[in-house]
């Protein structure tokens, strides 16, 4: 077996038992990177030498006994959007080109005690601001299934990575779908925990009210591991849970026997593809004969959560983003006039196009004469849409649907339309808006040969239940094959 | 009904978030900012009366620390990114007249 | 006929609370700390770092509105107000606008009339101090040091109910007295732990509408804030007696030149886009909490001023002086603590205390001498080791670098000279230099007497008893 073929838990193991080592699999990681990153474009930056020298550390301390987790000695890549002390943080942003936090997210700090080896850090689309990776001030990450297509957004670049095997696992950050969506199109397991799970201490914010950092993973069993390693009570985040319901490996249990399963109709409307419509019906399906119960409902305000959530996630943006001024840290414009002209030259420089356009209208719906039309109306619309899952939470354990519209489109064929893109979106932002817990597990190839996802959301802090229903979903499906990157292979020899 | 964004609105908007656009920019700006507001007006037809606004999802209150200095001298930290600074303070443009 | 005109006044007063940590992060709040090194992520605005708010914040906004009449807001929320500046690291302030955490109070004052007057307090917020800018006199570029960014504030709104400068400065030192006597803040105009801005506006007397109000900054002291209420009046009318109209603006006071300006720019759209915090879960105020505040809530002045009769036996006159600032209270106490005579240390304290305070224009709130100093010098005048002439020259060292007067009176061989012998042959010398005094006091001009004395104590340099020598100076003549 190839050493890259291992999930994360998988290759662990193998640390352990001593049939490999880490530095053996950082090499591993590192030469698919030499054959396939100027393909792909997954990293935004990595460090081969410190990554060895991090992995001789880890490789020491387990065979010292002094490590036990189930990640201890894997390869993982982390999101640009997430701090880490001495290596450069840029949200994929000019803005923030050369900055180096002096201080690591917690998420973080989290893995790193449980071993983990971080590679480097992925490409995004700017500030998460996104459904494509193509938003990057480096440019955007092809999907590995095929590079003609995006491999979603915002977490475009953990999750090509993943499917690339150009790491075991990645950290990305789900605002509206960031990590179910990415997930989605590449074919693996992403998962966006309930608000306030992992600790936002070192998140660069979007939308400080929807973020949650989550793992993107080879399967359920992974995603399970990990997200037990990174859920941790942070008193730097005053918004951050005492969860005491969090070993989540418990759920990974082939059994849905009872288990509630609603399937709401609106899911399932105009706009989806028929091929996903019916891997995720079939998903169903299988779920039904392994003992579940499955029900159609309607979830009637599904229309209504795009315009909440582009009004919230705007304005509290907008705000998020002003930090961004030419004065502690990032770009600063070379030439200026005064105060007011060189915040106005630093930042209309320094952001992109779709970061702009979501800061000004945050602004917008914010301003004067403006906020109670707007950003009120929103967190109204907001409670209702938290209304009606409650009450879908009371009737069923788990919602299942598809995480998105349609499979991976082609580069460039989504930022002429951005509301186009934002209507991707429909299936993911409620659990954002809500901040209930959602999962992205791949549940077929479509006809073009790109990954359908599957979605199932669950109550706050009932991630047990979908982690559950995932893990037996993925038992009765049996093994999904990664994508062929030897495609995107070139010969050292190779002359330009 | 479609909203047209005038040339002051973008201006005003520009003020408040601190980003100048070009021209060809902000034609763009205003054409996008008006198909997003025609767009969000969809939540009129929702009937919010009587609603409380839900800006924290869950009802967690009172977070607090204790007033205890945990932080020492970290400047050479703080600083470390600064495009300019000078004598241990940050640099910036001359901010009176 | 000039038509009379009516002022009408209300205050924002801004209060650097005395917690030892910031609102949200744990740097300390100490002054005088070199640039930029009580900062952290949080209070520098890094990207990624998030606000944890200080306990000790809430108790103190709680036990200011509890002092102040307020109604105590069950569930409060911080939000955020948006607006660029570089001594604002995140360009957003933590404020609170729609749920301020104390409301609708009032304290007393004597109004203009003599009589008591109520004056209305609309809110007390929470919020967060900005940076220092520090601009460089030689280029054209300002620094910035986040020392006091996010050293935390409350905002005290009160009603427009004031109506002279008078009642203005009686409103201040009230609300300042409250808050020292709760140890909530020193209060100090001048180092700007205390900030009153000054909303005012003019009508014609007897009108029942308000006029157009301006909003004064920069008022560093109640001499500052009465030249600028009285200057902003002025203004005011002249404006309107000219037939134009008063815009609603910010100005500046420039206490020098004792003008303002308005402080516009069409950068500055005051439109601040205020919106509930995310990142702060809201703060809910049980009635059990307020109780506890309550109940732990200091011993204010007029309890003070009676104790004090009773317990020290001082005149009312006395405990009214002391009592007028905490900071003088507190050396009282701590005075009569070590073991010194009540009645003495007040009289220091009303005396020379505040003699040395007025000609130095400061504030009780600026003395630093110990009362441990303070007793010792009392107990080397009761012990007649030194006399009063010394004591008040020991004092006036111990007002300025609080020195030990033990201490200094040896070093600088102040002690009083008992030495009988001694001072007798010094006095048979005066008497043999000063015949004509000599001459006069037996012709029974008693002031003879006192110039004689007075020649003595020049002779041993001031160190000698004068009552010695006076018994001395009868004996011998």
């Amino acid at each position: 077996m190839d050493i890259l073929d291992f999930t994360a838990v998988g290759l662990a193991d193998e640390i352990k038992k001593g049939e490999v080592s880490a530095q053996e699999a950082v090499e591993a990681v590192f030469s698919r990177i030499d054959n396939c990153e100027d393909e792909l474009n997954c990293y935004i930056s990595f460090d081969r030498m410190e990554a060895v020298k991090r992995a001789q550390q880890v490789q020491k301390a387990i065979e010292a006994g002094e490590i036990h987790s189930s990640l201890a000695g894997v390869p993982v890549a982390i999101k640009d959007n997430i701090c880490t002390k001495g290596m450069k943080t840029t949200c994929a942003s000019k803005i923030l080109q050369n900055f180096v936090p002096t201080y690591s997210a917690h998420a973080v700090k989290c893995l790193e005690e449980a071993g983990a080896v971080i590679i480097g850090k992925t490409n995004m689309d700017e500030f998460a601001m996104g459904s494509t990776t193509e938003t990057s001030f480096t440019g955007p990450t092809k999907n590995p299934w095929n590079t003609a297509c995006v491999p979603g957004g915002s977490s475009g670049g953990s999750a090509a990575a993943v499917a690339a095997g150009e790491c075991y696992y990645a950290l990305g950050s789900d605002t509206g779908g960031s990590i179910r969506q990415p997930a989605g199109y590449c074919g693996i397991v992403g998962m966006k925990p309930t608000y306030s799970t992992v600790s936002r201490y070192g998140l660069i914010a979007y939308g400080s009210s929807l973020d949650q950092i989550g793992p993107l993973c080879k399967d359920v069993t992974d995603c399970a591991n990990i997200l037990e390693v990174i859920t941790s009570y942070d008193e730097k985040d005053s918004t951050s849970a005492r969860r005491k319901d969090a070993s989540f490996t418990e759920a990974l249990v082939d059994d849905v026997k009872g288990m509630r399963i609603g399937i709401p109709k609106e899911y399932f409307g105009k706009g989806l593809e028929p091929e996903i419509s019916a891997a995720v019906l079939k998903a169903a399906a299988l779920l039904e004969e392994k003992g579940a119960i499955i029900e159609e409902f309607n979830l009637t305000l599904t229309d209504y959560a795009i315009p909440a959530y582009y009004t919230i996630a705007s304005a509290e943006a907008s705000s998020n983003l002003e930090r961004f001024d030419g004065i502690k840290y990032g770009y600063r414009t070379e030439v200026y006039e005064g105060l007011h002209n060189m915040y106005k030259k630093t930042r209309s420089e320094g952001f992109g196009g779709e970061v702009k356009r979501r800061i000004m209208l945050g602004s917008f719906v914010l301003s004067s004469g403006y906020y109670d039309a707007y950003y009120l109306k929103a967190l109204r619309v907001k409670a209702l849409i938290k209304q009606e899952f409650d009450k879908a939470f009371s009737k069923y354990d788990v919602i299942l649907g598809p995480v998105a519209p349609q499979t991976a489109p082609k580069l460039g064929e989504s930022l002429t339309e951005p509301l186009k893109m934002y209507l991707g979106d429909i299936y993911t932002i409620s659990a954002n808006l809500t901040g209930i817990p959602g999962i992205s597990v791949p549940c077929g190839i479509d006809s073009k040969g790109l990954p359908i996802g599957l979605q199932l959301l669950g109550d706050c802090f009932r991630e047990k239940n979908i982690i559950r229903t995932a893990y037996a979903y993925e038992q009765a499906r049996g093994k999904f094959a990664g994508p062929d990157v030897s495609g995107c292979e070139h010969s050292l020899y190779e002359v330009e | 009904m479609a909203k047209v964004i005038s040339d002051e609105t973008i201006e005003y908007v520009g003020i408040l978030a601190k980003l100048e656009l070009q021209e060809e920019e902000k034609e763009q700006a205003k054409k996008d900012m008006a198909v997003m507001l025609d767009y969000i007006d969809k939540m009129k037809e929702l009937d919010t009366e009587g609603i409380e606004p839900m800006s924290h999802i869950f009802s967690v209150n009172n977070v607090f620390r204790e007033d205890i200095v945990t932080n020492g001298d970290d400047r050479e930290n703080i600083l470390a990114n600064a495009p300019l600074k000078k004598n241990g303070m940050f640099n910036v443009p001359k901010t009176f007249e | 006929m000039a038509k009379e005109y009516d002022t009408v006044i209300g205050l924002e007063v801004h209060v650097e609370l005395d917690t030892k940590t910031k609102i949200f992060c744990g740097c300390s709040t100490a002054f005088g700390a070199e640039p930029n090194t009580h900062t952290c992520p949080v209070c520098t605005g890094m990207p990624g770092s998030l606000p944890v708010l200080n306990k000790q914040v809430v108790e103190y906004a709680i036990s200011v509105g509890l002092a102040t009449n307020c109604r105590i807001t069950g569930f409060s929320k911080f939000d955020r107000k948006n607006y660029f500046y570089p001594d604002n690291p995140q360009n957003y302030q933590i404020s609170q606008l729609y749920l301020p955490i104390c409301t609708n109070g009032f304290v007393e004052i004597t109004g203009e009339d003599g009589n008591n007057k109520k004056i209305g307090i609309h809110e007390i917020h929470m919020e967060e101090d900005a940076g220092k800018l520090i601009h460089d006199e030689w280029e054209d570029c300002s620094y910035v040091d986040y020392n006091r960014s996010g050293v935390p504030l409350i905002e005290i709104v009160s009603e427009p109910d004031m109506r002279s400068a008078d009642e203005v400065i009686a409103y201040l030192t009230k609300l300042r007295m409250i808050i020292q006597y709760l140890g909530a803040s020193d209060c100090k105009l001048n180092e700007g732990s205390m900030r009153a801005d000054v909303n005012l506006s003019v009508r014609e007397a007897g009108s029942e509408t308000f006029g157009t109000r301006t909003e004064m900054k920069n008022l560093n002291s109640f001499k500052a804030i009465r030249r600028a209420i009285e200057n902003e009046r002025e203004r005011q009318i002249d404006i309107i007696e000219a037939g134009e109209k008063v815009i609603q603006e910010t100005r500046r006071w420039d206490d020098n030149k004792e003008y303002s300006y308005p402080m516009r720019s069409k950068e500055d759209a005051k439109d601040y886009r205020y919106f509930p915090e995310p990142d702060l879960p809201p703060v809910v105020v049980s009635e059990q909490w307020i109780e506890e505040i309550r109940s732990r809530q200091p011993e204010f002045r007029d309890e003070k001023m009676a104790r004090y009769i009773r317990e020290f036996d001082i005149p009312e006159y006395d405990a009214d002086i002391i009592t007028s600032s905490k900071k003088m209270a507190d050396i009282f106490e701590a005075t009569v603590g070590e073991g010194a005579n009540p009645k003495k240390v007040s009289n220091y304290l009303m005396g020379e205390t505040m003699r040395l305070l007025k000609i130095l224009e400061k504030e009780p709130e600026d003395i630093h001498f110990s009362p441990e100093n303070l007793a010792r010098l009392i107990k080397l005048t009761d012990d007649q080791v030194i006399n009063s002439s010394v004591a008040k020259e020991v004092f006036e060292k111990m007002f300025e670098e609080d020195v030990n007067p033990e201490e200094y009176v040896e070093i600088h061989g102040l002690k009083q000279n008992n030495d009988v012998e001694g001072l007798k042959e010094i006095i048979k010398q005066v008497i043999t230099e000063n015949p004509k005094s000599v001459e006069d006091y037996h012709s029974g001009k008693e002031k003879a007497l006192g110039f004689l004395v007075g020649q003595t104590m020049k002779a041993t340099r001031g160190k000698a008893n004068p009552e010695m020598i006076h018994l001395l100076l009868k004996e011998l003549l």
